[in-house]
């Protein structure tokens, strides 16, 4: 591998003043299970990398239960979120996306920051976050800001972050009561593969338990990057969410989705998937939260 | 730049210089000259170069070896006694066919071993989970599973489900 220097920053400040400091050749690395395939590969070839994973912050997903927000440190792994059981319990969403993501080896290091700023249209991380109307907090030499997660992706590769920022925090805004959500990750094989499809939904519903109140519908690698299917959230919201209005929106869905050809599959295949999908993860979300209130 | 890092290594205490950009493999491969850990694609997908990092099963291909200051690090040498008499997860192993080749092994033993010291009792799909990570290209798995089931505790003890009919004076369980 290119010979580098690894800098250990212990603070936020002290890792974007190393940055500024060398600009144009640093590089941050958290986990590193992206960075150092591309320093092999020869993708990337910084002088210096800045780490991420001496900084101290938190290490569990942690709820405000005042203000009902969850909070995801950036830079806590994919294995730690899947560990958790708040999550696993009331945003199964996002347990259902990071206990398939890679292998146990990649998820005891890869974290869901760098998933989310590697900015892949495969990003499995960020399907569920983008449903859950996840923010991103980005601090860097000019402060905080905070932007949702639906905007933070710019194309293949491309995301808000830019120089020396970095992406700190996910905080997911109160979760609606009656609310159930679901995530699939779509492919050949159950592990080590990036997703031909993921598909993300999560259902609100009205007192009566059949009215949707409020759709998320996310999907990922059915665009250039990972977008909510906007048109078949519409129709069902006010509807009864049965098999029928669900097998509509998945229709509604597929026509959204800009679908291409590549190795893991194929256009057509995936625009048919897309309405499978959404019906069956619909139903799944139903039953979670009925299931969810019964246990209330 | 290179740097001094102590860390435990198979159960010893080690200080030594390791290079910023030396990955745990290389260290332990290259530098410390420990070749049971193998390694395949250097890219995280194959698993053969799986350790054990403070209690959790890594690839280290892609951990720097800088990385490794202050932790523990077992691989797979530190799983036979010092006599020689091998791990149960090894003996299983060898006793059901788990190994042919033996290229994949440390890698599969090390995902096994994180998973058992954490659930002593994994079932089969946690077992599945656990080596999804690993490739064989020679046993098609079964034996592998098997192996690893053999040392696991199977399912845990809990209060026993009794199958029993009202007229049946011998209750099955």
């Amino acid at each position: 591998m290119r010979k580098f220097t690894y800098l250990v920053p212990k603070t936020l400040n002290e890792a974007i003043s190393m940055h500024t400091s060398y600009d144009g050749r640093t590089r941050y690395i958290a986990g590193g299970t992206d960075v150092l395939v591309k320093l092999k590969e020869g993708k990337i070839g910084p002088d210096y990398l800045v780490s991420l994973k001496h900084i101290i912050c938190q290490d569990q997903p942690f709820l405000n239960t005042e203000t009902g927000e969850l909070y995801i440190g950036a830079f806590m792994t994919h294995r730690s979120i899947e560990r958790s059981s708040l999550v696993e319990h009331q945003y199964p969403i996002l347990h259902d996306a990071v206990k398939n993501i890679g292998s146990v080896q990649i998820r005891n290091v890869a974290t869901i920051g760098g998933n989310l700023v590697n900015a892949v249209p495969s990003a499995d991380g960020a399907i569920p976050l983008i449903a859950l109307d996840g923010k991103a907090r980005i601090y860097g030499p000019k402060g905080d800001r905070l932007i949702d997660l639906a905007r933070f992706f710019l194309g293949p590769g491309q995301c808000e972050i830019q120089g020396a920022e970095i992406l700190t925090e996910i905080i997911i805004p109160r979760l609606e009561p009656r609310t159930g959500s679901a995530y699939i990750k779509h492919g050949r094989r159950e592990a080590m593969e990036l997703p031909m499809l993921g598909v993300g939904i999560l259902l609100s519903l009205d007192p009566d338990m059949a009215t949707c109140a409020k759709a998320r519908i996310c999907l990922g690698v059915a665009a250039p990057t990972p977008f909510r299917a906007l048109a078949a959230e519409a129709y069902l919201r006010g509807k009864s969410v049965t098999e029928d209005s669900l097998t509509e929106a998945g229709k509604i869905a597929a026509g959204e989705s800009r679908v291409r050809d590549s190795i893991r599959g194929v256009a057509w295949y995936r625009r048919e998937m897309v309405g499978v999908l959404v019906k069956r993860m619909g139903l799944l979300a139903l039953e979670r939260a009925r299931n969810m209130e019964l246990n209330m | 730049m290179s740097r001094d890092i102590t860390f435990t290594f198979n159960g010893n205490l080690l200080t030594l210089t390791v290079e910023d950009h030396w990955t745990l493999l290389h260290l332990i491969r290259e530098e410390l000259g420990y070749t049971g850990t193998k390694e395949g694609c250097g890219s995280g997908e194959c698993g053969a170069c799986t350790v054990i990092v403070d209690g959790a099963a890594v690839n280290s291909c892609l951990y720097l070896a800088a990385e490794i200051n202050g932790r523990s690090l077992v691989t797979i040498e530190g799983l036979a006694a010092a006599d020689g008499t091998l791990h149960p997860i090894q003996r299983a192993f060898v006793d059901h066919g788990g190994i042919q080749c033996g290229f994949c092994s440390p890698g599969m033993i090390m995902s096994a071993k994180a998973l058992l010291d954490e659930n002593s009792h994994a079932a089969e799909p946690e077992i599945l989970e656990a080596i999804a990570g690993n490739l064989c290209r020679c046993t098609g798995y079964v034996q592998i599973i098997e192996s690893i089931k053999a040392v696991s505790g199977g399912e845990p003890e809990g209060p026993r489900v009794v199958a029993w009919r009202g007229d049946d004076p011998h209750p099955r369980s």
